[in-house]
């Protein structure tokens, strides 16, 4: 049996949702127009608004299907927020940059004009 | 899971008629239904309300599956946990971890959480894709279970992209020739609630949990089957501590091998009235009569008499309990306790109002599978409510499941009046091959039961009514007082007994004194005879004496005459 979470690895040492550092796994599969369209975008947002305090890790399905359980990826593209937590699961290729940045608690729902 | 039951058909043989490939599920009477089973490497639908036993059917499937033939498989649950679904069906006996274990099974659950999941722009469900393609090159699966997958509507806002990549999904599943169950909960007005039926046409099946009266009844509908014949009706099904079980409704045609062989019914008198000395083997037999006219024992005398020969029977009782009719049965010298201590009587007690009555069916017809008896009496079948029409159905099916398993049956119903038109015999008695009737007598004061044969297909019986008697050493037939005044039972027939035996002492009686008098007269004759003849004797004596006389006399008188002529001449 599947476990519901990934037990490969965790977030790197030192980091946790105090320091406002972002851990962010990017799931797609293979190398599609919507996945890299996912990359550019998930790498500008972060660029702007988390410069500095961000990694992100992205991991092709294709290649390492056994994770795809371990996050719960039904959707791909998925970006899943692993710190800080709680985890959160955006889905799609990310171009809508307002719900990226809801998705991440960058911003709060409320500020979306 | 039980096996399949050896006169149906298993994993690999198909009706000959079908080009269509079939896998079993291995749930018994439901591949009968199938014809064979569900079509490979297609997905199916089985749909229905909450608590129908959806996700038990589709477990059952993976788990027959990879246990009897040879298939591995994958759970891909949207609904409960793994460790959920290992427990559930735990308690039906199926080993869910051992078979993951064995890599025979690989279950993924999938968790659709719609408030953690923001949707950001397009995106497909190639992630579920890649789940499932990796689940099932896992364990080299071939039959996969999707438990719900409506779920993910809930999950999704997008329903066009959701459709979409459910016809994805569903043709996926055929190019890699999966053989897919997917549930799907029942929606208002239509099968499912997000119209999955409109992307699965191969082959679609409706559960259903009905309660009426009080009595629940799950029941099943092969709703389409695309390029194969199908059962159409609606079957019921049970689910308990052994899992799913079906009764396989009334196979199309009457055809099934008949035995000429003879079983005794355990009651000398009894066989004497049937020519072949009792019944066949596999036939049904009805034993209707009024309370208190021995049913239940004459059941037990003929399940004694096949413990007797060795075989193995089954007793249903419905309104007393295995202790109670060994004990009963006792008092007529029956010890059945020692048949089932021997394991080869079975006592299956159960009220009547406990299930409904195609559960009763489901259930007995399990039963009989298990134990494999080669007799089976129900007692009695009056217990079952309900409207007579279904009654008869049932009943209808469980003769012929006995009948084509070779069982010979004995079925008990107690009718309420002595008068021939009593609904449930009516309806039954064309299902049997023989009918007894039992009843009661009543005159001069007492109370005498006396049986006949209604019927006894393709054998010659008595068409007389017989008395019979309890006694300590079982039911005893009496031979039958046909005088003039009719049959006479008990008493009365005693008491007619008597005159009779008083009419024939009187008669020999008189015929002794006849006889006297005639030796005395004859005597008498004798010696008037024997008088007369010395009578006889005497004058015939007399007349001798006077003739030896005269001719005494004539000499004498000759010899004067000469001798006077003599002298006469001298002188002269």
């Amino acid at each position: 049996m599947m476990p519901d979470t990934a037990d490969f690895d965790d977030a790197p040492a030192g980091a946790d949702s105090d320091t406002g550092y972002y851990y962010l796994r990017l799931y797609v599969a293979g190398h599609t127009g919507r996945s890299i369209a996912a990359m550019n975008n998930l790498r500008r947002v972060c660029e702007t608004h988390l410069a500095g305090r961000y990694e992100i890790e992205v991991i092709d399905l294709l290649q390492n299907p056994r994770l795809a359980a371990g996050d719960q990826i039904l959707a791909v593209p998925t970006l899943v927020r692993r710190l800080p937590t709680p985890l959160k699961r955006i889905i799609g290729d990310l171009s809508n940059t307002e719900r990226v940045l809801v998705g991440l608690d960058i911003r709060q729902k409320a500020d979306v004009p | 899971m039980p096996p399949q039951p050896a006169n149906t058909g298993s994993a690999t043989t198909q009706p000959a008629t079908t080009v269509l490939p079939k896998s079993a599920t291995g749930i018994s009477g439901f591949d009968e239904i199938l014809l064979g089973g569900l079509p490979t490497g297609r997905p199916s639908l089985i749909c229905g309300a909450a608590g129908c036993g959806k996700t038990l059917f589709a477990v059952t499937f993976l788990v027959n599956g990879a246990t009897l033939f040879g298939e591995p498989g994958v759970f891909m649950s949207f609904e409960e946990r793994a460790e959920d679904l290992a427990a559930n069906v735990a308690s039906l006996g199926c080993d869910l971890d051992g078979l993951v274990q064995a890599g025979k099974l690989a279950v993924d659950h999938v968790r659709v959480e719609r408030s953690e999941i923001e949707e950001t722009g397009q995106y497909d469900l190639e992630g579920l894709f890649v789940r499932l393609g990796y689940a099932v090159d896992s364990v080299g699966a071939k039959r996969i279970v999707l438990d719900t997958i409506e779920s993910l509507f809930s999950g999704f806002s997008d329903t066009a992209i959701l459709r979409a990549e459910l016809r994805r999904l569903f043709a996926w599943i055929k190019d890699r020739g999966l053989t897919a169950v997917i549930t799907g909960e029942r929606g208002d007005g239509q099968l499912t609630r997000h119209g999955l039926e409109e992307y699965i046409s191969d082959c679609v099946i409706l559960l259903d949990n009905r309660v009426i009266d009080q009595i629940t009844t799950r029941r099943l509908r092969v709703v389409k089957y695309r390029g194969s014949a199908h059962g159409t009706n609606e079957y019921p099904f049970l689910i308990d501590a052994s899992g799913i079980s079906m009764l396989p409704v009334t196979s199309s045609g009457i055809d099934r091998p008949v035995s000429n062989e003879v079983v005794s019914t355990g009651i000398a008198g009894l066989d004497a009235m049937l020519r072949n000395g009792g019944f066949y083997r596999g036939s049904s037999i009805l034993l209707s009569g009024v309370a208190g006219t021995g049913k239940t024992t004459i059941a037990s005398h003929f399940i004694d008499a096949a413990c007797r020969r060795g075989e193995r029977c089954m007793f249903f009782a419905f309104e007393e309990s295995a202790e109670e009719i060994c004990r009963n049965v006792r008092s007529v010298g029956l010890d059945l306790r020692r048949r089932v201590d021997a394991g080869l009587l079975r006592f299956e007690a159960a009220r009547p109002s406990l299930y409904g009555l195609e559960m009763h069916l489901a259930r007995m017809h399990r039963d009989v599978l298990e134990f494999r008896p080669s007799v089976v009496v129900i007692d009695p079948i009056s217990a079952f409510r309900g409207p007579i029409a279904e009654v008869h159905a049932t009943l209808l099916r469980m003769v012929d499941f006995l009948k084509s398993a070779g069982v010979t049956g004995m079925f008990t119903s107690l009718r309420i009046s002595s008068s021939l038109n009593d609904g449930t015999d009516q309806a039954l008695s064309s299902l049997m091959d023989s009918w007894i009737r039992l009843m009661d007598l009543e005159a001069n004061g007492e109370r005498n039961r006396v049986l006949y044969l209604i019927k006894s297909r393709g054998s010659s019986h008595s068409n007389q009514v017989r008395e019979y008697r309890m006694t300590d050493s079982g039911i005893e037939l009496i031979d039958p007082y046909v005088g003039p005044d009719g049959v006479l039972t008990g008493t009365a027939r005693l008491s007619q007994e008597a005159r009779e035996l008083a009419a024939a002492e009187r008669r020999r009686r008189d015929i002794g004194q006849r006889r006297r008098e005639s030796e005395r007269r004859r005597r008498a004759l004798e010696r008037q005879i024997n008088e007369l003849r010395a009578t006889l004797d005497a004058e015939q004596d007399e007349a001798h004496a006077l003739l030896l006389e005269d001719e005494a006399h004539d000499v004498v008188l000759s010899r004067d005459r000469v001798a006077i002529a003599e002298r006469r001449g001298g002188a002269e």
